[in-house]
Parts: structure tokens; C-alpha cells; sequence
């Protein structure tokens, strides 16, 4: 009956809100989906996060630092919608640190030159864009409100990543070099940003069933690539694929297939970075421990 | 090098310097909500430190802020020692930012009164910025000088440890003598009445022991210092120095 | 020691003259910190001009059991809105 009732407002484009009777799945698929989000926000800080102290100018070291806070902001928003489903920040970081909870495996790679700030500000967060710009219709309410702000606020994001692109191509022979070099190691990632393939991926049915995803990974996918080809073009860069080639009957790009088997190892932990970026992240929740217990401490001694 | 020009980059320096300090704690703060206070308060001075750094390029009238910043090297620069002391942790990052906060707080209120324009404009802008500031620092230092046993002990060590840098904000030298004749400058050294007693406020209510005015360091007015600048810069300015020809 | 943190709801107000909005929320074990946090939080971008931080536990919501015998008896009040009234022809300014 409840789940009756749960359907038909999810099917007449309902929003569902914290205290709404909701089935289990769909309590678990949510905190599972928002709390990688939310992860992935902020173990994203780390990759850029190298790069504020060594930003070449003023101009972008305000830019990057803005950018970078920003994603702890948005890492914020979405741990305060998880919460609403009964779970804590704390108990969500401890799933991270145990390795319980996944992120986006994006961050497991390293940036290697600042025109990796441009390769991750154009196609990573043009990427997650495409998603999070669907994911403001779920029909969960505080993720919508939650990914409606991120939304506005993200927006510069990527136009940030592409002004770096095009300034590094319009630049010196090493620096297009550097340029094309971000863009053929950032590339196939982020294409594997949105996931395996829809027949590859168990839990979409009842996610799309639920809205809780709005589109497929292959719809979003080929939505990402369709955009990015022109803007590469554009500045005279090469998007480090063969079969990337226009299909007119499609009115789509076709493109050659990811490497799976890349994938899976970076997701199962064994990426370049994986160790890494969960290490700083444990050893910055650690080393802030006596500081948390002494705001306690402080409130209860002034209440 | 003009007076006006020096002066006025010997407050730019401080400014940027500390701000890059406080950038390096992106994604290490002890909460989220910190994380993103500590980039707040970094990307004012940044802001800051590029108007000043503007001013003072525009006096040279053949360089450009990212000139003063990315090409000069540590000889050259003026910043108080007190900024480029390490971030330690958190308790060390707080000091050094409350004690820099209650200067620049006494410091700005005075530049504000300038004769030269541009100065006062940025002061008027700053005080702004850096009432939160100490807000937000002077809060912290309560918090964790009464808050547990520990924490009082770690930041009453900051405290001990960072004190001997502070003696750089109350000199002045002949530079700062002719600037002040022309009332453009502050006499720094009028500010350190009001600040011991604006610092004795907040660390008696934090239950702190201020430490003793000896073995002051000195040296930054002649580009003297500790050693860690040179670290931040070999870092800060690795690109525009690796890639001269480059454009960012 | 709890490691739980304290959670406060955040309510911006963009300008005078609107209503404060909720916004989300913060951690924070005091209501100065927590005033703190939601100002670097949710005011990055100039959206606010007043900011209410409210703990979470203080915050009485009535739940979706009660929308029957709460919301539904306000239904059939039509002769609350002025659409129920039939006026004159020509009638202005009314």
C-alpha cells in the first residue's frame, strides 16, 4: 500500500521529503548516491588543491582557491541532504575512511602540470555538470534544492577550466604542448565519470523507476561528448580518440569504447592515487581531533 | 627605489604571504565548515595584497603585480617573519592569524586616515575584512585556550613559540619616518600600546599567559629572513620561473 | 567524548523586506561558530543580508501523518479567497 502510494506521487513528479514514508531501496540507493557525491566533492579538493600555492598568477591562484572552496561548500550542501535521511557526517566519513564509501575515481589520478587545471575545470566539472544539471529534478527534495544551488554556484567552474585551455594554446610551444598532454591523459576518465554502461549497471533500473537519476549514464555520456567536441576543436585541440567520428544520422558523435577493465581497477582502489587521497583525507580528520573536542568542551562549559 | 613604493610593499609582502599560508590548509582543515572560514579569510588578503601590490607597481611604472610577486626573490621581499612562520597546527595557524589580525586591525584603522588616496581606499576596504577576521580568530583562541586541557596547552605553546616575530610590527625605520612626515604612513610603533592591551583582553578570557617581549626577531625591513620563505617561494613562483616566456 | 556534532539549520534572508529561506546546514558546537560557519557557507556569493542559525533539534515539524486532519478541513473554506464572490458587472476597483 505504502509503496503504492510512494509510486504514483514519484510518477505524477512529486517530490519525496525527509519525514515521507519511503521504501528501504530507495533510503539506501539515496544515501549511497548522495554520500559518493558528496565524498567526491571533497577528496576533489586534493587533486587542484596541490596547485593553489603554485598557481602562476594572482589572477589564478583567487580563481583556483575560490573554486577549490567551493567544492567543499558543495561537499557540504550534499552531506546536509544525506543527513536528512538519518544518517550522520560522522558515519559517513567513517564509511570513506574504511573504504566502505566510493567517490568519483576521477580523483585518483594525479595532476601532473597546471594545465591539469584546465583539463579538471573543463571536462571533469563539465562532466559532473551534465549530471548534477539532470540530477536537479530528483525526485528526492533536499538533493533537488541541494543540486539547484551547486548548479548556480558551479557554473564558473568549468569556464574557468577552459580559459586555462585556451590561454595555455594560445601560449608557448611548451605550454599547447602541455595543453594537448592534460587533455589526452584526462580524457578517457572522464568519460568514465558516467559510469559503465546502462546494461552494465544493476541498480539503474530502479534508480530511473524512482527518479532518483533522471537520465542514463550513456544518455549523459554521449550528452558530454556531443558539447566537449566543438570546444576542443575550437581551440585546436585533439581529443585522443580514433573512432571519435560525427554521425549524421544520429545527429551524435560516435566514439570508441573505454577502457573497462581501467576502470574497474581504479574503482576497486588500485588507481594511481587511491591510497593517497584517503590518507590525507584520514590524517586531516585525525589531526583535527583535538580541536573538535575542545569546541565541545568550550560549549559545555558555556551553556 | 621610491620611498612610497617600498612602503607600501613591505605591507603588500606581509599580506600576501600570510594569505598563501592560509591556502595551503585547503582540504586539511579540522572541519569542513574551517576548511572553507580559512579560504575566506586567505582569498581577502589575497584580494589585498593584489590592490596593493597594483599600487606599488603602478609607482615603479615598469613592473606588474605578478611581477612583484612571481619575480623577486626572497631578499627582496619585506613581509614580517611573523607570516611566513609555518602553519604548524591548527592552534599554531590560529595565534599567528589572531596576533597578525589585532596589527592589522590598529594598522588599518590608522592607513585609513591617509593623505594618499589610494591607500585609505584600501584600509576603509580592509577594516571590513579584517573585523571578521579577528572575530572569527579571536573566537578560536577562546575556544581552544578554554576548552580542553590539551588545547589549552598546544595554543599556549603557539603562543610561546610565535611571540619573538611580533616585535617586527612596531618598527620603523627611515623609510617609514619620511612616509609618516608626509602623513601617508602609520608610526607603527604608537600601535603597540592598544595592541598588548587588545591581545591581553582576549587571552586572559582564553586563559592564556602572554609571554615576555625578549629575543625579538628583526631583520624583515632589510629582506632578512627565516629560511621558510624561501621555501614558499621556490614553491609559489615555480612556473612564471620555470616558463619566462610564458603567459598565465 | 560524543563525536557527534552539534547540527544547526540555516535560514538566509537575500535582502530586506523577504523572508529568511532555509538554506541548509552547518556543524558547529555554539551559536557564535555556528553564525560563523553558515556566513562563510551559504554567503559566499553575496546572497545574504540577514542569517538565522537554528539547532536542529529545536525544530518542531508536524509529520506526513498529520496532512489529513491538518491541511485537508482548509479545502472546502472557498469563501476564504475572493474568487468566491460574484460581483456586479462593471464593478471597479474591487
Amino acid at each position: 500500500m505504502n509503496e503504492e502510494v510512494f509510486q504514483k506521487k514519484i510518477d505524477s513528479e512529486q517530490k519525496i521529503e525527509p519525514k515521507d514514508w519511503m521504501p528501504d531501496g530507495y533510503r539506501k540507493h539515496l544515501i549511497r548516491q548522495i554520500s559518493q557525491h558528496a565524498h567526491s566533492e571533497v577528496i576533489g579538493m586534493q587533486p587542484e588543491g596541490k596547485w593553489i600555492t603554485r598557481a602562476p598568477s594572482l589572477r589564478a591562484k583567487m580563481i583556483l582557491l575560490a573554486k577549490v572552496q567551493d567544492e567543499a561548500g558543495h561537499g557540504l550542501y550534499l552531506y546536509s541532504a544525506c543527513e536528512t535521511l538519518g544518517i550522520t557526517r560522522e558515519e559517513l566519513n567513517e564509511q570513506l575512511h574504511q573504504g566502505k564509501a566510493k567517490y568519483s575515481s576521477i580523483f585518483n589520478y594525479p595532476t601532473l602540470t597546471w594545465a591539469d587545471m584546465g583539463a579538471i575545470g573543463w571536462l571533469v566539472d563539465g562532466a559532473a555538470i551534465i549530471n548534477q544539471v539532470s540530477l536537479q529534478k530528483t525526485s528526492y527534495g533536499p538533493y533537488s534544492r541541494g543540486m539547484i544551488r551547486i548548479c548556480k554556484e558551479e557554473s564558473f567552474h568549468q569556464r574557468q577550466g577552459y580559459e586555462i585551455m585556451t590561454q595555455m594554446t594560445q601560449g608557448t610551444a611548451e605550454q599547447k604542448e602541455m595543453a594537448q598532454d592534460a587533455l589526452n591523459r584526462f580524457w578517457w576518465p572522464s568519460i568514465m565519470m558516467f559510469g559503465p554502461h546502462d546494461a552494465d549497471s544493476p541498480r539503474t533500473g530502479n534508480a530511473m523507476k524512482w527518479k532518483i537519476k533522471r537520465k542514463t549514464n550513456d544518455e549523459l555520456r554521449q550528452n558530454f561528448i556531443d558539447k566537449t567536441v566543438g570546444q576542443a576543436d575550437l581551440i585546436g585541440l585533439k581529443i585522443p580518440d580514433p573512432d571519435l567520428k560525427w554521425n549524421e544520422e544520429r545527429g551524435s558523435y560516435d566514439f570508441g569504447e573505454v577502457d573497462w577493465d581501467e576502470f574497474w581497477n581504479v574503482v576497486n582502489g588500485n588507481g594511481p592515487c587511491n591510497k593517497q587521497r584517503l590518507n590525507h583525507h584520514r590524517k586531516a580528520h585525525k589531526d583535527g581531533e583535538w580541536v573538535r573536542d575542545a569546541i565541545k568542551a568550550y560549549a559545555e562549559k558555556h551553556k | 627605489m621610491q620611498d612610497l613604493e617600498k612602503y607600501i610593499l613591505r605591507i603588500a609582502d606581509s599580506t600576501l604571504i600570510i594569505s598563501h599560508r592560509l591556502s595551503e590548509w585547503c582540504s586539511k582543515g579540522p572541519t569542513l565548515e574551517e576548511d572553507i572560514a580559512l579560504a575566506n579569510i586567505s582569498l581577502d588578503l589575497l584580494g589585498r595584497a593584489n590592490a596593493l601590490l597594483e599600487y606599488s607597481a603602478k609607482i615603479n611604472g615598469n613592473k606588474t603585480a605578478n611581477d612583484l610577486a612571481f619575480r623577486r626573490d626572497d631578499r627582496e621581499f619585506y613581509n614580517f617573519q611573523l607570516c611566513e612562520q609555518e602553519n604548524g597546527h591548527f592552534g599554531d595557524t590560529i595565534i599567528r592569524q589572531f596576533l597578525y589580525d589585532c596589527f592589522s586591525l590598529l594598522f588599518f584603522q590608522e592607513l585609513s586616515k591617509s593623505k594618499d588616496e589610494t591607500l585609505s581606499a584600501i584600509s576603509i576596504k580592509s577594516l571590513k575584512e579584517i573585523k571578521y577576521h579577528l572575530r572569527h580568530t579571536h573566537n578560536w583562541v577562546i575556544r581552544l585556550g578554554d576548552g580542553t586541557e590539551t588545547s589549552n596547552q598546544k595554543i599556549q605553546e603557539s603562543l610561546n613559540k610565535i611571540w619573538k616575530f611580533t616585535g617586527e610590527f612596531f618598527e620603523t625605520d627611515d623609510v617609514d619616518k619620511k612616509i609618516i612626515e608626509n602623513k601617508i604612513g602609520v608610526d607603527n610603533k604608537k600601535l603597540k600600546k592598544d595592541w598588548d592591551s587588545l591581545v591581553d583582553k582576549v587571552l586572559t578570557e582564553a586563559k592564556l599567559k602572554k609571554p615576555e617581549d625578549k629575543d625579538m626577531i628583526t631583520g624583515s625591513k632589510e629582506g632578512i629572513h627565516t629560511g621558510l620563505l624561501e621555501n614558499i617561494l621556490s614553491e609559489m613562483q615555480c612556473l612564471p620561473r620555470a616558463y619566462p616566456d610564458a603567459k598565465w | 567524548m560524543n563525536k557527534q556534532a552539534t547540527i544547526w539549520e540555516v535560514f538566509i534572508q537575500s535582502k530586506n523586506g523577504l523572508a529568511h529561506k532555509h538554506a541548509g546546514n552547518v556543524h558547529a558546537e555554539d551559536k557564535e561558530m555556528a553564525l560563523q560557519n553558515a556566513r562563510d557557507l551559504y554567503t559566499r556569493r553575496n546572497e545574504g543580508s540577514c542569517i538565522w542559525v537554528v539547532k536542529s533539534e529545536h525544530i518542531v515539524s508536524s509529520v506526513p501523518e498529520d496532512a489529513e486532519s491538518f491541511f485537508d478541513p482548509a479545502n472546502d473554506k472557498v469563501y476564504r479567497h475572493p474568487t468566491f464572490y460574484k460581483m456586479p458587472d462593471g464593478a471597479k476597483h474591487i
